[in-house]
């Protein structure tokens, strides 16, 4: 294993840890996006931490992850620096997209976080495609695609399973079933009763699991993972859980009712998790607390590193289009350069862009 | 005709905001015609993502405000076979950048049916969509990709920039016959207008409106762009340089003969829409104005619009790569 395995004490600890940085970065993230301080759309993952880390807890650390529009939490799991996430939520230069993604496309490439992704439905076929490249390069990694139980209706998602099973390829495909799309039920928009059912169409696994419990999560995963690696191609795995926040922030919830939201809070993944570990007399409520204000910490440092960040410079618009950017943008950043774009507040007062040649201006 | 002009033949109306006059638009033609009916993702109970159709589902219920799966390309296709099968849809594509899920069905079947099967097949479907950046809203839903439309054989497209012309546009898409696609900035729902309340005001596709009257230069604009053109117009005003201010409104079919007349009498021409410059909306009416009234045009046409980048998420960045009515005065002051 990888960064972390739950088989062992440490990699528990580890899990633990992960899943409160998870809950602590997207409440401050919803917090801070209610303050106006973070603009655009944010989709917290609250309720569902114990998904994402039981995914990553059996992944090795060059696996590949493709997430969604809910992405937050697949990249802590994954172990990315909430630091440079949160400078992404705020635009700057320093996030890890240099503030052109925000919370809906952070991506770090490089450590195998292939992106959030705008496009309910997308990230499978990323996934199926990551598996294609791994497979020619006969590499010992696998790659995960995950979906939210919306996004099962959407067509490239099926192509991709099916692709991916004819092919063999090292993919795993994992649903994050928490009952909604946006606000429509998961009900009125499946005729399935288990959504996992779809994998019969492409005769490979498909299972359903506790998604509140991340050893249900992490033991299906493993699995799944140690079929891909024995060629036997991808898995379908469906994992049941909730979002207690609105579909984003600012959703008024007319959909749902306060009793189904406790009722799934009574099994909540960290809680359950907790109990488990203290049961084990692997941690002390104390040293819960303790990890919890640790964590409370680094994450207010985030937002101070955020909020300290420098915005990017106007002219870096135009920067990252192209590996060679051609004349028809080159001469934007040429212009936006000579404006004195040293980064400026508001871009608009201060451009006269250049009169000259041409009779394009934007 | 000036927009004013219009508005003086409709006795009544009413101040709202785009947004209302779209709903109004939606509501008017679902008690006119039961074979008219909505459907897309989270229309009904939710109201929308960004509320147009809110209401609609409690006062026509879910048959005819329809909540979809997330499958853009199967209800695209299935407005496509209903339209040309007695019913007249009107989808809602939450994000006009969601067309890339489902542009088979927009290409192949909804554009070439009639034509492939030697006019057999009607196209009554009205597909409905945001575009636009400003909020922040990144890259993937963000978009403005009207000219992919507008340069498809056998779509028709609109763009609308002011509240009667969302109310009078929408009507006439779904009253049209013909496949038409209702192109909806997302940043000016709040934008308040005089809508006429007659339920059949329409404005027929393929009329633009001249928004303010001018003697020195023609701005050419749509969505967003009219508003912040018109504002733009106004300050030049006390400069001495009087602009008159075209709202394009119908991007296919476009209307040619305004916009050349007004050039004729200007002698200077700027287009400012949104979309990406290259290839695209700008050029076809600079095509347009250059073909009937070169000889009438004393200065280079300018255009104004997203260099071509996809929007980016960060604030700054996204004010540097959106057009806006300051890039319109500077390129009024270049030819005037
Ligand atoms: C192709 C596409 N269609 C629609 C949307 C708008 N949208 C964003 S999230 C969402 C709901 C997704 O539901 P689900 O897949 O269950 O994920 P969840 O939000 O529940 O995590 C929708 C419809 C989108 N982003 N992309
Ligand atoms: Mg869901």
């Amino acid at each position: 294993m990888g960064g972390f395995d739950i088989e062992t004490e440490e990699g528990r600890q580890e899990a633990l840890r992960r899943m409160l940085t998870i809950r602590a970065f997207d409440s401050e993230a919803g917090d801070r996006f209610a303050d106006g301080e973070i603009p655009g759309f944010v989709h917290l993952y609250i309720g569902e931490e114990a998904v994402g880390v039981g995914t990553c807890a059996s992944l090795e650390d060059d696996d590949y992850i493709a997430s969604t529009h809910r992405g937050h939490g697949h990249c802590i799991a994954k172990g990315l620096d909430p630091k440079y996430m949160m400078a992404e939520l705020y635009g700057r230069a320093e996030g890890y997209c240099n503030g052109k993604g925000g919370s809906m496309h952070i991506a770090d490439v490089d450590a195998g976080m292939l992106g959030a992704n705008g496009i309910v439905g997308a990230g499978p076929p990323m996934a199926t495609g990551a598996a294609l490249s791994i497979d020619y390069q006969d590499r010992d990694q696998v790659a995960v695609g995950f979906l939210g139980d919306g996004a099962v209706a959407q067509g490239q998602v099926h192509e991709a399973m099916n692709l991916a099973a004819t092919w063999d390829l090292p993919a795993i495909f994992v649903i994050e079933n928490n009952h909604y799309g946006e606000g429509t039920p998961v009900e009125k928009q499946h005729n399935v009763d288990n959504l996992s059912d779809t994998a019969q169409a492409y005769d490979i696994p498909g299972l359903t699991v506790d998604g509140m419990d991340i050893t249900a999560v992490a033991e299906a995963v493993g699995e799944a993972r140690a079929r891909a690696r024995a060629g036997d191609g991808p898995t379908l795995i469906e994992a049941e859980t909730y979002r207690y926040r609105g579909h984003y922030e600012g959703d008024e919830e007319p959909y749902r009712d306060e009793d189904e939201l406790e009722r799934w809070k009574a099994r909540d993944p960290i809680d359950s998790f907790k109990e488990r570990l203290i049961d084990r007399g692997e941690l002390t409520v104390g040293e819960f607390d303790e990890l919890e204000s640790e964590i409370e910490a680094e994450i207010d440092a985030a937002v101070d590193y955020a909020r300290d960040a420098e915005p990017p410079a106007p002219h870096e618009a135009y920067d990252d289009m192209f590996a060679e950017t051609p004349p028809e943008i080159e001469r934007f950043a040429t212009a936006a350069r000579t404006d004195g774009g040293e980064r400026i507040e508001d871009s608009r007062s201060t451009s006269d862009r250049s009169r000259s040649e041409g009779g394009e201006r934007r | 005709m000036t927009a004013q002009a219009e508005r003086e033949l409709e006795t009544e109306t009413e101040t709202m905001t785009v947004r209302e006059a779209v709903r109004q638009a939606l509501r008017e033609e679902l008690e006119r015609d039961e074979d008219v009916y909505v459907m897309g993702e989270d229309v009904g109970l939710f109201g929308g993502v960004l509320e147009v159709t809110s209401g609609l589902y409690d006062e026509f219920g879910g048959e005819r405000v329809r909540d979809t799966p997330i499958s853009e390309a199967g209800f695209m296709g299935a407005a496509t076979g209903a339209a040309a099968t007695g019913t007249r849809p009107v989808v809602e594509l939450m994000f006009s950048d969601f067309a890339g899920v489902s542009m088979e069905q927009i290409m192949n079947q909804m554009a070439k049916m009639r034509y492939m099967f030697g006019g057999k097949a009607e196209m009554p479907v009205t597909v409905r969509t945001t575009e636009g950046g400003g909020m922040g809203a990144a890259s993937q839903h963000s978009g403005t990709i009207h000219t992919w439309i507008a340069h498809f054989p056998g779509l028709m497209a609109v763009a609308p920039g002011t509240a009667a012309s969302a109310k009078g546009l929408t009507k006439a898409a779904i009253r049209s016959d013909d496949p038409v696609f209702v192109f909806e900035n997302k940043m000016i729902y709040e934008q308040e207008g005089a809508v006429p309340t007659d339920e059949d005001f329409t404005i027929p596709l393929g009329e633009a409106a001249i928004e303010r009257e001018g003697d020195d230069v023609t701005v050419v604009a749509t969505q967003r762009l009219v508003g912040e053109s018109l504002q733009t117009a106004e300050s030049l005003a006390e400069a001495g340089v009087e602009a008159e201010v075209i709202d394009a409104r119908s991007l296919y079919p476009l209307d040619t003969e305004t916009i050349v007349e007004s050039v004729r009498k200007t002698g200077r021409l700027i287009v400012a829409d949104e979309s990406p410059l290259s290839y695209g909306t700008h050029a076809e009416i600079v095509a347009r104005v250059q073909e009937e009234a070169f000889f009438s045009l004393d200065a280079p046409i300018q255009r104004v619009g997203t260099p071509d980048t996809h929007m980016p998420f960060s604030t700054p960045l996204e004010q540097e790569v959106l057009p806006d009515g300051d890039d319109v005065r500077e390129a009024i002051e270049r030819v005037t």
